[in-house]
């Protein structure tokens, strides 16, 4: 079950916050700081995948949110966009590493080329975009075609 | 009040604005902007302002008072307005904020609209933030829609029933028929939420997932359609269709077959088929062919199936991509403990890791070498990761190190092994292991007792090279102090001999006292292998000096335990020097050590160390029958046998011969009279056939004893023992100051025969004779005769006597 989804650019921006479980404001805020933390200083040598106990900072973060021993993060790096999953610990890696490919590439499609600023100044259609694609926590829909197609259809009624 | 800008133009103010303090000032006048709007009663505007409000909460603004207005608008007949406040609502609101509860009628009525896209927002939201009670209120609703004739509705459902049943389990018997109708479903998109719902059902009850046991062969119909069949090109990802719904129905196929014997044989031809009909090259396969090797580990499957898995596990280990290394890790990790010898096979693909640059490849690398290590491989598996140890990052250090002594302990094939691997752990790693692994390796050195002299020469050896790893300094003290002797013996089998004086011994010692780098505990150490020192090394003064002088500093030390320690060792140096083997050839000069009588009990135990319950000689050994012949020292090798044949005696008085030869007896008997004055009684007797005249009886002293020789009885010793003649000698010792080492005459015995008046003059000397060799032969000689006694005057130095035949 996915925890949460975040986009982030490389200064802690918040671009996107999803967030599939209940949190209070100010745990949100601490968890978008830790997780930035620790996804910016990785680089190509790492794995994709932060597991709890492997970094001091990470820990940090079980230490606070002791539901976080169960989870892990799997993050992928577009640019200067970092965009990362928040999973539970029993989950395919891979998959999801798949799953927030696919759902760049929807963007991409929707948006032209899509950049960080396209992300900005369409903010609510970026996350029209994330509950095509995830719900409750779970991939929804993994064909790229139909969800653009109900994007388009979206767009349409306004 | 400033006009309300559109959104795009709010966002590139926000944008442009150079300071934090800048831009707070431009949200706070939208936010004013926007609040006067929203006590309007309606204008066409409002999306646009819920949208600014919601930008202005993502980048972290308090955004509160929207909530309400998110509530109008979802009432609003309008798409647009619906669907930013269907938005807000799940930004701004979640399960706590009272709000919430005010839109679940909200949300009833759009799950029956006739507009789709409304139901699916509708459908998102509860999704996402529904709370407890609006579940329940709204399930049936979710139920109705999940056997709706739309696909598109119907996915979302699907999952919207995922997200009721975590928060409600109970309601999920509600849902049960309906998954199992979704299953025949040939829409992915239903199908996947569809298994998703399944999972989560049967996750969740036990009885509901027997029930789904009976879909296992329609799944596995699912998975081969896909796997066989497949090219649809809408959900092609890089030449594998659908991998999200194969890796979905995988897992719904692993929680159906663990401990299941039936469901599991159904499902082996299947992951058989999958696990070698599926592309590796790029991630999507990978991530196909993880989840089927999580499943065939996880499900009673065969042993070929098995096999198949760790090698598929194996080839990851292999791949250049170092996610997928490191997931195969993870997994052998998971099942090291049952197929044991399967992982060994790739025992060094996993050795190799040790070395990758990332260092959570390393932590798992590091953990599966460590359960792989074996009888069998432990050299080599030592070896490398010894290797890493010095090479690896510092957090995983402690773990690193605990880990090989632990193996170390299970499978060291020799104990010069095991302490070799140890030494080198300490060496490298020495501040990151646990505390008690220094009195484990001592432990361990005590009873490897061939190897202590290769032991205390290697850790000298480290101990001179780096004095910052705490443990490895205090085990090197301990070792010092304890195999002190085999240390400066110098020569030793198992290494190369190197020469080592008492001196740089000693050196080593003291700059471990003094360092900064020194811990209190590691200090205490060395003060305590100090004081041990001064048992083993025997034949130097200065040393002792040294030693004494050394520990005397800590006396005054700020540290409670150093003072305690140094003041207490000092005690022992002034009162129970006694019983330390070299006390008696110290001189008076320096400290006020009360050194007891020369000869007396000198060196009565190893360890002087141990305080001796009560002050004087009398405690220990002296009161075995007769008191004669008290080998006290008969432990000490170093020391010749000279002091170790001192007679003593408790006794208040006792008689000794002291001298018989030639027909003349000579004994002594002692009394003490008071603390410094003893009374010496002399008796001569003659056995032989003649008369002897003129015996007279000589004493000397050291200077710092008085002797007052009273007359004696006569001077005519008659033939055959008719008659005896007496002497009584007072000797008072004030200071109670020990014998110097000059020599000095003790006795001076002039015999006088009738025949021609051989003066025989006995001497005596007290000499520095562990030292001077000559005075072995000379006192071994005389000791047949000697007698020196003793009483409880421990300080009371009796006159040595020696014999030395001159004619």
């Amino acid at each position: 079950m996915i925890r949460f989804i975040l986009i982030q650019n490389r200064a802690g921006k918040t671009r996107l916050a999803k967030w599939y479980m209940q949190f209070d404001d100010d745990e949100k805020q601490k968890l978008i700081e830790e997780v930035h933390a620790v996804v910016t200083v990785r680089d190509a040598k790492h794995t994709n995948f932060v597991e709890v106990w492997d970094q001091l900072v990470s820990y940090a973060l079980s230490v606070l949110f002791p539901q976080f021993r169960n989870f892990k993060i799997i993050y992928r790096r577009y640019a200067g966009l970092y965009f990362c999953i928040c999973v539970d610990v029993t989950d395919n890696n891979l998959a999801y590493l798949e799953g927030i490919h696919n759902f760049v590439e929807v963007l991409n499609e929707y948006f032209h080329n899509v950049c960080e600023l396209d992300l900005v100044f369409n903010f609510y259609k970026v996350y029209t975009v994330v509950d095509e694609m995830f719900l409750a926590g779970e991939i929804r829909e993994t064909s790229q075609t139909k969800v653009l197609k109900q994007l388009l259809m979206l767009q349409s009624l306004e | 009040m400033s006009p309300s800008v559109p959104l795009q133009e709010m966002i590139r103010a926000i944008r442009s604005a150079r300071t934090q303090c800048e831009e707070r000032g431009v949200i706070q006048r939208e936010c004013a902007a926007i609040r006067a709007q929203f006590r309007q009663v309606d204008n066409g505007a409002r999306s646009h302002n819920l949208a600014k409000l919601l930008y202005v909460h993502m980048l972290g603004y308090p955004a509160h008072f929207g909530q309400m207005e998110c509530v109008r608008m979802i009432a609003s007949p309008r798409y647009s307005e619906k669907r930013v406040g269907y938005l807000g609502a799940m930004m701004l609101l979640d399960e706590k904020q009272d709000a919430s509860l005010l839109i679940t009628n909200s949300i009833k009525n759009d799950l029956s609209h006739s507009n789709q896209y409304v139901q699916s927002l509708a459908l998102c939201t509860l999704a996402c933030m529904g709370s407890a009670e609006m579940c329940r209120d709204l399930a049936p609703e979710i139920d109705r829609l999940l056997r709706a004739s739309n696909s598109y509705i119907k996915k979302k459902a699907a999952l919207c029933a995922v997200h009721i049943v975590r928060k409600v389990q109970d309601l999920g018997e509600l849902f049960a028929p309906a998954a199992r109708s979704l299953l025949s479903e040939k829409n992915h998109g239903v199908l996947h939420g569809a298994v998703v719902l399944i999972t989560e059902l049967c996750e969740r009850n036990p009885e509901t997932l027997e029930r789904f046991r009976k879909t296992v062969p329609d799944l596995v119909q699912i998975m081969k359609g896909l796997v066989i069949s497949g090219y649809s090109p809408e959900h092609d990802v890089a030449g594998i269709s659908d991998p999200f719904l194969q890796v979905r129905i995988l897992r719904l196929l692993r929680i159906l077959g663990r401990n299941n014997e039936a469901a599991s044989d159904a499902m082996n031809d299947l992951l058989a088929q999958v696990a070698t009909n599926t592309d590796s090259t790029k991630t999507v396969g990978n991530a196909v062919l993880y989840e089927t090797v999580l499943t065939v580990l996880d499900i009673k499957s065969e042993s070929g199936l098995r096999v198949l898995a760790v090698n598929i596990l194996g080839r990851f280990l292999l791949n250049n991509d170092r996610n997928i290394r490191y997931i195969a890790m993870t997994s052998l990790q998971r099942i090291v403990g049952t197929d044991h010898n399967a992982v060994q096979r790739h025992r060094g693909t996993i050795v190799d890791c040790l070395k990758d640059q990332d260092a959570s490849v390393k932590r798992r690398a590091l953990e599966l070498s460590l359960a792989l290590v074996s009888a069998s491989n432990i050299r080599s598996m030592m070896k490398e990761l010894l290797l890493f140890l010095s090479s690896c990052p510092p957090e995983l250090r402690a773990q690193a190190a605990s880990g090989i002594f632990y193996a170390a302990e299970r499978y060291a094939p020799s104990q010069r092994w095991h302490i070799d691997t140890i030494l080198h752990v300490l060496t490298t790693a020495g501040g990151d292991v646990r505390d008690e692994t220094v009195p484990n390796l001592i432990q361990l050195i005590t009873n490897a007792s061939e190897l202590h002299c290769y032991t205390v020469h290697k850790l000298y050896r480290a101990l001179l090279n780096d004095i910052s790893q705490q443990s490895l300094v205090q085990v090197a003290c301990w070792c010092i102090g304890e195999y002190g002797d085999l240390l400066l013996r110098g020569e030793c089998q198992e290494t190369e001999p190197a020469q080592v004086t008492e001196d740089d011994v000693l050196d080593a010692l003291e700059t471990v006292l003094q360092s900064h780098m020194s811990s209190p505990a590691t200090r205490g150490f060395a003060l305590t292998a100090t004081m041990k020192l001064s048992t083993r090394i025997l034949d130097n003064v200065d040393l002792g000096h040294r030693i004494r002088s050394i520990v005397s500093i800590y006396g005054s030390c700020i540290d409670v335990e150093l003072q305690q320690r140094a003041v207490e060792y000092n005690a022992l140096f002034r009162k129970y020097d006694h019983m330390s083997p070299y006390t008696s050839i110290l001189s008076d000069k320096n400290t006020c050590l009360q050194v007891c009588d020369l000869l007396g009990l000198l060196g009565g135990s190893e360890e002087p160390l141990q305080p001796s319950p009560a002050p004087g000689l009398s405690l220990n050994t002296a009161s075995t029958a007769g008191g004669d012949l008290l080998d006290l020292l008969g432990g000490l090798e170093p020391t010749p046998p000279a002091p170790g044949q001192i007679y003593t005696n408790t006794h208040t008085s006792h008689t000794m011969t002291v001298y018989e030869k030639d027909g003349v007896t000579l004994t002594l008997s002692c009394e003490k009279q008071s603390d410094s004055v003893l009374t010496v009684t002399l008796t001569a007797s003659n056995s032989t056939d003649s008369d002897m005249s003129s015996f007279t009886l000589q004493a000397a002293v050291p200077k710092s004893v008085q002797l007052h020789m009273k007359a004696p009885s006569g001077d005519f010793l008659p033939a055959r023992g008719a008659a005896k003649v007496t002497q009584m000698v007072v000797l008072n010792n004030p200071n109670k100051v020990g014998p110097q080492t000059q020599s000095y005459d003790a006795l001076s015995y002039d015999e006088h025969q009738s025949v021609r008046g051989k003066v025989w003059s006995i001497r005596c000397k007290t000499t520095n004779y562990i030292r001077e060799e000559e005075n072995h032969c000379l006192i071994s000689k005389i000791n047949k005769a000697v007698a020196v006694f003793n009483k409880k005057l421990y300080h009371f130095p009796p006159p040595n006597l020696a014999f030395n035949s001159r004619c």
